[in-house]
């Protein structure tokens, strides 16, 4: 065990868990945060997706130790209902989700990509969220989210 | 009022305080202290008891005017909450806004079968419209009698009645029941689940009067989701809660005989939990669970490996002896018709087991105290599981409550309810709640499977090219190896693992479709489970259970005949497609999809790439639906792309037209998937596919480019299912589609790259 600092959505958490455990545990057993679901645990799916250093990482595979001293953002801390980020109210502008459990890992890795590359095309866009998965099959939607977000971004 | 008519009134003070003390008790997002008011009322005699026949079971006026609506199935993610809300308060004649519905908590509503074959609206929906309809009637006569105004003299607006010539004359629904109960008694067909119908003395509106029904209302949980505000079931927790995992044997059907916990014992609450073949740990920390499940050192036992080489799978099913063999459609005398055929048309095909592999692994935490057990799960139902449960620890089924949560996604009988029967199981054994949740590869290796088959179709032609004889004959794995739900330990791994005898039942299906052929016989036949104990590859429901597998052989089939006699294929269904509404469907799609009538194949493409265009249509309870599949074929790659969908789609009357749209994409997207990617792989011990590398599914690089949906709206007539059958005919249209770019038919699937190239070559 070891005592390690997190600064999760601007603020600072000081947790004793084992270095290798992957961050997820961390954000949602230690810090209560439930957003980053556990989808697989193997980096496949993208549903446990939060942000280190601006970029998304997946936390199921990221040791809690190796975010110490880097900046976490989770969905939570992406935007909120007062200030929401353009990909949140795309979502709901489109009315993306079924059951949602997927939404950490298109929306973080979206917000990601759509703040580096402003007017994507349909192409970019999908190369970009290659490899995520949504089992409901709301790709449809999630791709007229991320390109109403891209306008919405400028 | 007659005496069934009086609305029971709160004898407890602090209730009566305000007028809005029951908002507090119903109309209150669901929690703890909301349903903890509701038992209070219920121990005084204040509510009447949880029963299908009590008004008061669907729908409570709170004291603010809001409207609860208590259901006993709940939402897999298409928005059926919003059409049930649309529905009561279009009965009501309140707004919208003004209903909240519940969905699915044991101690709030009755068992109106969960979420079960689309019938959400169809039969939840049907019930809760009667309900609203008679609590406004209800009303309307309180009002008559508070007014001094007979009750024809009466109409509502906005949850005020009021006198239709003066519309001062008024009383609100707050004003006269809210906070209190309806005690009013419904007609009780004394069915429970999917069939549960209670009518009260009052008849719905005619859908001409209607105004909220038919509206694209959105479902207000979207913003909770994406600013990761609701809990899911696998975010519960409660004081004292531990973290359980199971461990499956590496050989299906080996169990425990030696567990040396000699390298996991400093793990802090470490608890092994063993009964034959049940093995599971339990830890404070669920980091610590997972890794503590890693690390058991557990001995198996040798058992003779149970599965057959998958490469044989299908010659195992034609092979296997016949558990059922049942008819389910018989007309003319075909085996005489085809004696005297000019010509035979006949094919089989082939399909594989099919993972639900879930977005998430199932969890469900369990919690026993003081000789009552509360259950979070994400079940599709809830009131069975609480049976379930009851039964696994022990306990009579009024000491259980299951509180649904929105899970990790779910397309039928999935792993949830194995999960809530395993964590109740574990939390018995260890004296504290348990959160459990399975890792991936037992969500995909471990759920239930969509059943494997083989189906033989042919038909008789005449000298003209007449069908005269159409048989369609499947063998196959049984649908229900396993129930649909998990209310019967012997349905549950927990169960099975822990020794209950096996009770796999027998059921498949046939097409579901309105050819009228002179003679015609569709049947099917079940074979034996692969193992007589918890199996991987046990079989039971999975999105449209066996409807995707059926119309995939009966629809490319038709398909087969068409071009046999070099019929273009729409054409050639219309000859003898006999219901009128199907018709209208085919045409319909035909139309919007700007399809040219010719034979398949086309015959004309010679580079890389083809393109085709295919058709299929299916029946589903009431609903049909028609699909145009336009895809393109790389020859070298056998890659396909299934760039265009139209999709007709008549459900009846349709309660919310953008719901249904994103229902219907929601169907067209995974059939596809399951259409090229998706098979169980196994090999002579295990399944193999155990995670998103081993079972793939479809990546959103290959979304199509379009999914046209043509609702077909009939207002006139009851609504029916929209959840399941738009994925019925996705695999034979873009089998037929295939076929139409490049004139192989590929009677396999999935359509893999590696099988497509084959097929070509």
């Amino acid at each position: 065990m070891k005592d390690i600092t997190l600064d999760v959505n601007g603020k600072q958490h000081k947790v004793s868990v084992d270095p290798d455990m992957p961050l997820l545990y961390a954000l949602r057993d230690d810090l209560g945060l439930n957003n980053p679901k556990f989808g697989c645990g193997l980096a496949q799916c993208g549903a446990c997706t939060v942000h280190l250093d601006g970029q998304p990482v997946r936390s199921c595979v990221t040791a809690v130790s190796d975010a110490e001293g880097k900046k976490v953002v989770t969905l939570a801390g992406l935007g909120t209902p007062e200030k929401p980020h353009p990909l949140q109210t795309a979502y709901i502008e489109e009315q993306v989700p079924q059951c949602g459990y997927c939404i950490n890992g298109w929306i973080m890795t979206a917000a990601t990509f759509l703040a580096e590359k402003k007017r994507p095309s349909e192409a970019q866009i999908k190369q970009a969220l290659e490899g995520l998965k949504c089992r409901c099959g709301t790709h449809v939607s999630i791709l007229k989210a991320v390109k109403r977000a891209a306008t919405m971004m400028g | 009022m007659t005496k069934f008519e009086k609305p029971a009134s709160f004898s407890r003070r602090s209730l009566l305080k305000s007028t809005g003390a029951l908002v507090v008790s119903v109309g209150a997002p669901l929690g703890l202290d909301a349903l903890l008011a509701i038992d209070k009322a219920r121990a005084q005699g204040g509510k009447p008891p949880l029963m299908p026949d009590q008004l008061s079971s669907y729908i409570a006026i709170n004291g603010d005017g809001t409207v609860a609506a208590y259901f006993g199935k709940m939402d897999m993610g298409h928005g059926l909450f919003v059409a049930i809300g649309q529905m009561v308060a279009e009965e009501l004649d309140v707004p919208f806004k003004a209903v909240t519905v519940f969905m699915g908590d044991t101690a709030t509503s009755v068992n109106q079968g969960g979420a079960s074959g689309s019938t959400g609206i169809q039969f939840g929906g049907k019930q809760m419209r009667m309900a609203a309809a008679e609590a406004r009637r209800v009303l309307v006569d309180m009002a008559a009698e508070k007014l001094a105004i007979p009750a024809d003299g009466l109409t509502v607006t906005e949850g005020v009645v009021h006198a239709k010539a003066d519309a001062a004359r008024k009383v609100s629904y707050a004003e006269l029941i809210g906070g209190r109960y309806f005690n009013v008694q419904l007609d009780w067909n004394k069915q429970w689940g999917n069939t549960l119908y209670a009518p009260g003395k009052a008849q719905p509106k005619p859908h001409t009067a209607h105004k909220i029904v038919g509206q694209p209302i959105k479902r207000e949980d979207v913003a909770p989701k994406v600013f990761a505000q609701e809990d899911y079931c696998t975010d519960i927790k409660v004081p004292g809660m531990v973290h359980g995992r199971m461990i499956r044997p590496p050989v299906a059907g080996a169990v425990p005989v030696k567990i040396d916990d000699s390298a996991v014992r400093d793990i802090p609450g470490l608890k092994v939990v063993h009964e034959n073949g049940f093995l599971g740990v339990v830890a404070n920390r669920e980091w610590d669970a997972i890794k503590a499940a890693e690390k058991l050192k557990v001995e198996w036992s040798n058992t003779a490996d149970p599965f057959p080489e998958q490469a044989t799978l299908y010659d195992h099913i034609r092979k296997a002896p016949v558990r059922k063999a049942q008819i389910d459609q018989q007309n003319g005398n075909v085996d005489e018709a085809f004696k005297t055929a000019a010509r035979v048309i006949e094919a089989e095909y082939e399909w594989p087991f099919q993972s639900h592999a879930s977005m998430g692994p199932a969890c469900a935490l369990v919690e026993i105290k003081d000789g009552q057990a509360t259950v979070w799960s994400g079940t599709q139902k809830s009131h069975f599981v609480q049976q379930g449960v009851a039964a696994t620890i022990g306990l009579p089924v009024e000491n259980v409550r299951v509180i649904w949560k929105t899970g990790p996604g779910s397309y039928g009988r999935n792993d949830a309810d194995d999960c809530a029967a395993d964590a109740a199981t574990l939390a018995k054994a260890v004296g504290k709640p348990v959160r459990l949740q399975y890792m991936r590869e037992q969500g995909t290796g471990w759920d239930p499977k969509g059943p494997a088959s083989v189906h033989k179709v042919r038909a008789a032609l005449d000298p003209s090219g007449n069908v005269t004889a159409y048989e369609f004959m499947t063998k196959a794995f049984s649908r229900v190896d396993v129930d649909t739900n998990g209310s019967k330990p012997f349905d549950t791994l927990s169960g099975q693992t822990r020794g209950v005898a096996l009770k796999s039942g027998d059921g498949f299906g046939v097409p579901a479709e309105s050819y009228a052929f002179a003679n015609k016989k569709m049947g099917w036949e079940t074979i034996p489970p692969l193992l007589d104990r918890a199996s991987p590859l046990r079989t039971s429901h999975l999105r449209d259970p066996v409807g995707p597998q059926i119309h995939f052989a009966s629809e490319s089939f038709i398909d087969e005949v068409a071009a046999a006699v070099n019929a273009d294929p729409i054409e050639f269904r219309l000859r003898y497609v006999k219901d009128p509404r199907d018709r209208a469907l085919l045409e319909a799609v035909r139309d919007r999809s700007g399809w040219q009538s010719r034979p398949s194949p086309r015959g004309d493409q010679t580079g890389t790439k083809a393109a085709g265009r295919g058709i299929a249509y299916s029946q589903r309870n009431g609903t049909r639906v028609a699909i145009v599949a336009e895809v393109e074929i790389h020859r070298q790659s056998g890659k396909i792309f299934a760039k265009k969908f139209t999709v007709a789609h008549d459900c009846g009357q349709i309660i919310n037209p953008d719901g249904l749209v994103k229902c219907i994409e929601g169907n067209i997207v995974q059939g596809i998937s399951r259409t090229l990617w998706e098979e169980v792989a196994f090999d002579r011990k295990a399944v193999t596919s155990v995670d998103w590398l081993t079972y793939p599914i479809l990546d959103i690089t290959e979304t199509p480019e379009t999914i046209d949906c043509v609702l077909i709206n009939h207002p006139e007539l009851p609504p029916t299912g929209a959840g399941e059958p738009s994925i019925r005919p996705v695999a034979a249209a873009i089998a037929n589609a295939i076929f139409d770019a490049t004139g192989v038919r590929i009677r396999r699937v999935p359509f893999s790259p590696e099988r497509v190239k084959q097929a070509l070559s």
